[in-house]
């Protein structure tokens, strides 16, 4: 039961990171209807981003709230360029092209940012030394000692707030309503005067940053990241939006959070060896039994 | 050149360098290496100015002379229109020309060693496009996870050859039909998904052939690898300087000096023939029922279902067949390496021989030649700045997506029209 609870807690704060990046992929999904491959590499340069900060924060003497907050502002603003970037460099030309194209694009705009940040950062993995330590620990009779720490707890509360905001976001706002006009019809959006170009750059601005907030708290919670760590991250997070659903927002955190469920109690008590075995089989099962995910809206092909 | 286009093009190339900052700043400028074991970071602003320099000034002059001239993606421009039809008027003539001098190529004067390498090497590669065109470019299924099979290839080929000692030639169809096997095996869930779908799924196929192969210790010597593999024989003749007593080798059979080019000429030409085989299976199979239902299920799939052609079926035999010559690509490099371990089966591998496909203009065989020799060409070329190749290989990777998405080849003949061909 101890064991249990301490997986449970584990893999709840696996799956914000997840869910975070998930996002990501089913708003852009949602939007243009494509795969973007190198969206769990724009999380691994939120991870790098936040470590040099982190880094260099070491060195000044400000309080560890703000540092925090710093980290995050900082990682969200320089990732989010990223994001911006890659979309106008390497997608956009090629929204009224076939369909396979720009998935190719994605794999090329992928290979050069994993490659870029190998040469400009080094091929070894990086570490940081612990930010939040301690923690509060349950069952101190028992012989397991749950621990809940207060990384933990902080990468949860994050993500609620984020998610709070988000929802706020998509739901109340201007920008919010033209997201969802696109997703329904693209031309009908731009002839209600609404900038669709600008819409899609805003899509890939805000899951470039939620993005990188799940990279500042990856490497906050596993202390190691090196710049391979973008591939696996992303294929779990699009098996999270599949999940959940591709293209419903709820259906990405709910995704995530099972993923990180999954994922953990697996290596839990199954095998630690196999565990992305567990995220990929997940995978194909979802896809092939429950393409629509839980939350998803039936796909019908017309003619 | 108007004042307005200038100011104009300063104001975008002042937004490029900001840009350009954000970007490179913290990534490029701020490296953090490990000293005594903690990180520091160690500036490199010059190289940051550098390339925001470049990058503002390089803005600055393209959109002053290709502001707002509107050139229509998508459609090929004229310099590829003279090539594809430069090949498609004298693609007989080119075809045997390249396999003539394919041939001789050996014994060219600068054939060295290394020539003879990366020979042997972008063989593979044409012949693995080759494999995988009949997937993509014929049945126009998106397979990322092609590796698989070639490490499933390699893998049956080692095992088979180590632990029962058969010769190259026994193995070799084995490892195609259980690499053939594999893709039935891995096809038959998942091919009714639709084309990104599909296209995710083979990868974590590939990912999870390449953890399993990394952990089944007993079998695969995980992470260590399969070392000891037998090299292949000329017909049962082996190419070895000192012998095993009362065993004929090749030279002293032809009553040559021993040479070790001998073994590495003979390699060339097995996998010259290899790759030939594939390409004229493909060739001969476009015309047959299964070959044409494999492109008129690429064109319309629901078109093809009212007509009474079964896609799961149809769409299995292409993943198998692209499969099996993965397979015997596979085999022949296990045989070459002589060593194989999971590393070199890493979805890199895959992402290059689709790359490989694509580029090329999906379904046409010149086009995999064509670039096969630019995309190993390039990461050749860069050869000695490691790290920057694949950022190269990478960014070649969009830039013909956006400039010929369908391909270096874009024209596709049909293979079959009605009444006289116009």
């Amino acid at each position: 039961m101890e064991y249990f609870l301490q997986q449970l807690i584990n893999g709840l704060t696996l799956g914000s990171v997840y869910g975070l990046i998930a996002i990501g992929y089913t708003m852009v999904y949602g939007i243009i209807g494509m795969i973007n491959f190198a969206h769990g590499d724009i999380f691994m340069v939120g991870a790098f981003v936040a470590l040099i900060a982190f880094i260099l924060f070491a060195l000044t003497s400000i309080a560890l709230p703000i540092v925090l907050i710093l980290v995050l502002l900082i990682a969200m603003v320089f990732t989010a360029c990223y994001g911006w970037t890659v979309e106008k460099l390497a997608y956009k030309p090629l929204r009224k092209s076939f369909r396979l194209a720009p998935l190719i694009s994605a794999l090329g705009m992928s290979i050069v940012l994993q490659n870029y940040v190998q040469a400009a950062q080094g091929a070894r993995i990086k570490t940081l030394q612990p930010v939040i330590q301690g923690g509060f620990n349950f069952f101190k009779e028992s012989d397991f000692v749950v621990t809940l720490s207060y990384l933990q707890i902080f990468i949860v509360l994050v993500t609620i707030v984020l998610m709070s905001i988000f929802t706020l976001l998509i739901t109340k706002t201007a920008l919010g309503r033209a997201q969802r006009a696109c997703e329904q019809d693209r031309t009908m959006t731009a002839l209600m005067g609404i900038n669709v170009d600008r819409t899609i750059s805003m899509t890939f601005i805000i899951g470039s940053s939620l993005a990188s907030v799940a990279g500042v708290m990856f490497v906050m919670y596993y202390g190691v990241i090196d710049f391979y760590i973008g591939f696996l991250a992303g294929i779990k997070a699009f098996t999270a939006a599949v999940l959940g659903g591709i293209g419903s927002i709820p259906g990405a955190m709910l995704g995530g959070l099972l993923i990180g469920l999954i994922e953990t109690f697996w290596s839990g008590y199954i095998s630690i060896e196999y565990k992305d075995i567990a995220a990929f089989t997940t995978l194909v099962i979802v896809l092939i039994f429950f393409p629509t995910g839980f939350l998803g809206k039936p796909d019908i092909e017309k003619v | 050149m108007g004042k307005e286009l200038i100011q104009k093009s300063l104001k975008d190339s002042l937004f490029t360098g900001i840009i350009a900052l954000a970007l490179f700043g913290p990534i490029v400028g701020l490296r953090t290496v490990a000293k005594n074991e903690v990180l520091i970071v160690e500036p490199k602003w010059l190289v940051v100015l550098l390339i925001v320099i470049f990058c503002a000034v390089g803005r600055f002059f393209i959109n002053l002379y290709t502001f707002k001239k509107e050139q229509r993606r998508g459609e090929p421009s004229s310099l590829g229109k003279a090539i594809s039809n430069f090949l498609d008027e004298k693609g007989a003539q080119i075809a045997i020309g390249a396999i003539v001098f394919s041939i001789i190529f050996p014994f060219m004067p600068f054939a060295d060693r290394y020539w003879m390498d990366i020979a042997i090497m972008m063989m593979t590669y044409i012949m693995l496009g080759w494999g995988l065109n009949i997937v993509i470019g014929l049945a126009g299924l998106l397979d990322l996870g092609y590796v698989a099979f070639y490490a499933v290839g390699a893998y049956s080929y080692a095992l088979f050859a180590i632990h029962f000692g058969w010769s190259f030639w026994i193995c070799l169809p084995l490892a195609g039909l259980f690499a053939g096997m594999f893709g039935i095996l891995l096809g038959f869930p998942v091919l009714r998904l639709r084309g990104d779908y599909l296209a995710i799924v083979t990868l974590a196929f590939g990912e999870m052939i390449r953890i399993l192969l990394l952990n089944w210790y007993e079998l695969t010597k995980g992470p260590d690898g399969l070392t000891g593999i037998p090299r292949p024989s000329f017909f049962g003749l082996p190419f070895k300087r000192y012998p095993d007593e009362g065993v004929e080798t090749f030279h002293t059979f032809f009553g040559m000096e021993y040479d070790p080019m001998q073994r590495i000429i003979f390699l060339y030409y097995l996998i010259l023939i290899l790759a030939l085989v594939t390409n004229a299976f493909t060739i001969k199979i476009r015309r047959l029922p299964v070959g044409r239902a494999w492109e008129a299920l690429r064109e319309d799939e629901i078109a093809c279902k009212s007509l009474g052609v079964n896609p799961r079926n149809t769409k299995l035999t292409a993943f198998a067949v692209g499969a099996m010559f993965g397979g015997f690509a596979g085999s022949f490099f296990a045989t070459r390496q002589a060593f194989i371990s999971p590393e070199s089966f890493t979805f890199i591998e895959s992402a290059i021989i689709v790359a490989i496909v694509v580029l090329g203009g999906m379904g046409s065989q010149t086009g995999v030649v064509l670039s096969t020799i630019f995309l190993i060409g390039l990461i050749e070329v860069f050869r000695d700045f490691e790290s920057y190749r694949m950022v190269a290989f990478g960014g070649a990777m969009v830039l013909i997506m956006i400039f010929r998405p369908r391909g270096i080849l874009a024209k596709r003949k049909p293979t079959i029209t009605m009444g006289k061909q116009g």
